[in-house]
């Protein structure tokens, strides 16, 4: 146990020297999404968004919970990269021939993506709340936020690790990625609600985990514990399926890849 | 907890019996591979690229599941105790593993942590490593700035973190300049000196020569040859004396050919367009004779060459190829 205790805490901290050494990429990273989707898009949005549509006193108001999410997802799909280089490179090989226990690297990426997530999240609650987006649930509402984020961000985390594992070139892989992330966000209510929909993409929405951590984040943020509590309870029984699909199929990657 | 390295019946500290490996796809990548490295020797695996050399050091490794056969790194059998085997060998990859954006130290850092070294123990062996490669002075600068030697260097020291008692070193000079190869030579020397069995790899004959006791000529997943450098050249048979004659004299090689086989002293002939490669088993008797052959059969010489075998002679007897043409 101690031993366990003590390669899984070598190996986030290599996590976090390297992103620490990539001072660019890390500026990038933490603040991409606001940037992007919360202050332009949002902004830009703010006028051609009919409130009555989003049912929310603004659009920005209603983005927040989509592009929080959409964060958990980014970075989620995203959380294999690193191992995919380390077994481009010949790193992962190196640390497969240590001594440590199967499953360490592949903790020691969860604890890193979600930690990063989790600061993430926080940054984007608090510059919505510079746009005048304030929590109706408050601290507490904001835990729970979190809680939703780790419970989807495992299962994205596994799926791009699995990938990791699985593809025959970096070039796959992101272009796995970008066939993955771009649907699932506009098949979400994190743009426009499941009203605003044509039907058949709201009947495929429906089908995406993202449209539930989404609906169960969205009143949390806007509307109260009363509204959130059904859809809270629904998003934790889909992200346990989702996990344990995802987790059982990352474990089978990394089975055959490093046996 | 000496443990005896004389005497033969000391375990030996690596045994591979009839390993294979095919890959899903049906690739034969290992086929019957078998060898035992005795405690202290440096036995190096020689072939070209393809030739099943990393597959093999990869199931000696324990990353890697063998198709068939078995395999015990100090009486450890690397299927069933691969934890144990870990934890007694070190490994240095084909690839530069390194991450450039960690520091040298920081490397050998996690590595200690990666075979639970107690903090205080760590530091001064990370200390003794860095100073054994000669690194110490760039070890706290990030590896990205390392030149290939010196990333080779980290490379070994991350290799030698867990003091291992076997260390496998995968291409330990490929693609290294000719001064760093050189150094590269020298550590793997000294680590031999230090009592560390080694086992590498690689695709150079020089560096099978020079730093092996023993090899395994592999070409094709199969082992074709096995022995040290010496007793291989030695096996077979004799100096090599090369005569090229003038091109005008190609339809008198055939002639010569037959003339020179009846002399004395000479095992083979082989000839190949205008170039006679004559074995003999001394040339010193030899030469005359030869040489009074071409007369009497009135060739003109354009090249005399002799020399003894070199592992290149002894790679093309056994594969019917040359390491390089590939």
């Amino acid at each position: 146990m101690q031993d366990y205790a003590q390669e899984v805490g070598a190996l986030t901290m290599r996590w976090v020297k390297r992103l620490s050494r990539e001072k660019f990429s890390m500026l990038f990273t933490l603040f991409q999404p606001m940037v992007f989707w919360l202050i332009f898009f949002g902004n830009l949005f703010q006028r051609a968004t009919d409130t009555q549509v989003v049912q929310a006193p603004s659009y920005i108001a209603f983005l927040a919970a989509g592009v929080v999410v959409m964060t958990i997802l980014n970075n989620g799909l995203a959380g294999g990269v690193d191992l995919l280089f380390d077994k481009e490179n010949g790193f992962l090989e190196r640390l497969m021939s240590t001594p440590i226990s199967r499953t360490s690297v592949i903790i020691s990426r969860f604890i890193f993506v979600m930690t990063i997530t989790s600061l993430q999240v926080l940054v984007i609650l608090g510059v919505a709340y510079l746009f005048g987006v304030h929590p109706v649930t408050g601290i507490g509402g904001v835990v729970v936020i979190i809680g939703i984020g780790l419970l989807f961000g495992i299962g994205l985390t596994a799926i791009s690790m699995a990938l990791a594992f699985s593809v025959k070139s970096h070039g796959d892989f992101f272009s796995m990625l970008g066939f993955l992330s771009l649907p699932m966000i506009f098949l979400s209510t994190a743009l426009v609600p499941l009203t605003a929909m044509p039907w058949w993409m709201s009947w495929l929405a429906r089908l995406n985990p993202m449209t539930w951590a989404i609906d169960a984040v969205r009143p949390l943020i806007l509307t109260g514990w009363t509204a959130a509590l059904p859809s809270i309870a629904i998003v934790v029984v889909v992200m346990v399926v989702f996990d344990a699909v995802c987790l059982y199929g990352a474990a089978k990657a990394f089975q055959k890849t490093l046996g | 907890m000496g443990v005896t390295v004389s005497g033969p019946a000391i375990a030996p500290a690596i045994e591979a019996a009839g390993l294979s490996k095919v890959y899903p796809g049906g690739t034969t990548a290992a086929e019957d591979i078998s060898f035992q490295v005795g405690a202290g020797e440096v036995f190096g695996l020689l072939g070209p690229n393809g030739a099943g050399k990393t597959t093999t050091l990869r199931i000696l490794i324990t990353v890697l599941r063998p198709s068939g056969g078995h395999a015990r790194v100090l009486g450890l059998d690397v299927v069933e105790q691969p934890t144990q085997v870990r934890q007694l060998i070190g490994y240095v990859p084909q690839e530069r593993a390194i991450d450039r954006f960690l520091t040298g130290r920081e490397h050998l850092e996690l590595l200690a942590a990666l075979y639970h070294l107690p903090k205080a123990h760590a530091a001064a062996r990370i200390d003794e490593v860095l100073s054994l490669v000669g690194l110490a002075h760039k070890a706290d600068e990030v590896a990205r700035n390392y030149s290939g030697g010196m990333k080779r260097k980290l490379d070994i020291a991350c290799g030698l973190i867990p003091s291992p008692k076997v260390l496998f070193m995968d291409e330990p000079t490929l693609g290294l300049d000719v001064e760093s190869r050189l150094k590269i030579w020298d550590h793997i020397r000294e680590l031999k000196a230090r009592g560390i069995t080694i086992l590498l790899t690689t695709n150079y004959l020089d560096e099978a020569d020079q730093l092996c006791d023993r090899i395994a000529i592999i070409d094709a997943g199969r082992v074709k040859a096995m022995g040290s450098p010496s007793e291989l050249k030695a096996g077979l048979g004799g100096d090599v004396v090369s005569l090229t004659l003038s091109p005008a004299d190609l339809a008198k090689v055939e002639g010569l050919s037959q003339a020179i086989k009846g002399q004395a002293g000479v095992r083979a002939v082989s000839t190949k367009q205008n170039v006679l490669d004559i074995r003999v088993a001394s040339p010193e008797s030899s030469l005359p004779a030869i040489l009074s052959a071409v007369t009497a059969q009135g060739c003109r010489l354009e090249f005399v060459e002799y020399h003894r075998p070199r592992l290149d002679d002894v790679f093309l007897a056994y594969t019917g190829r040359k390491i390089k043409d590939e």
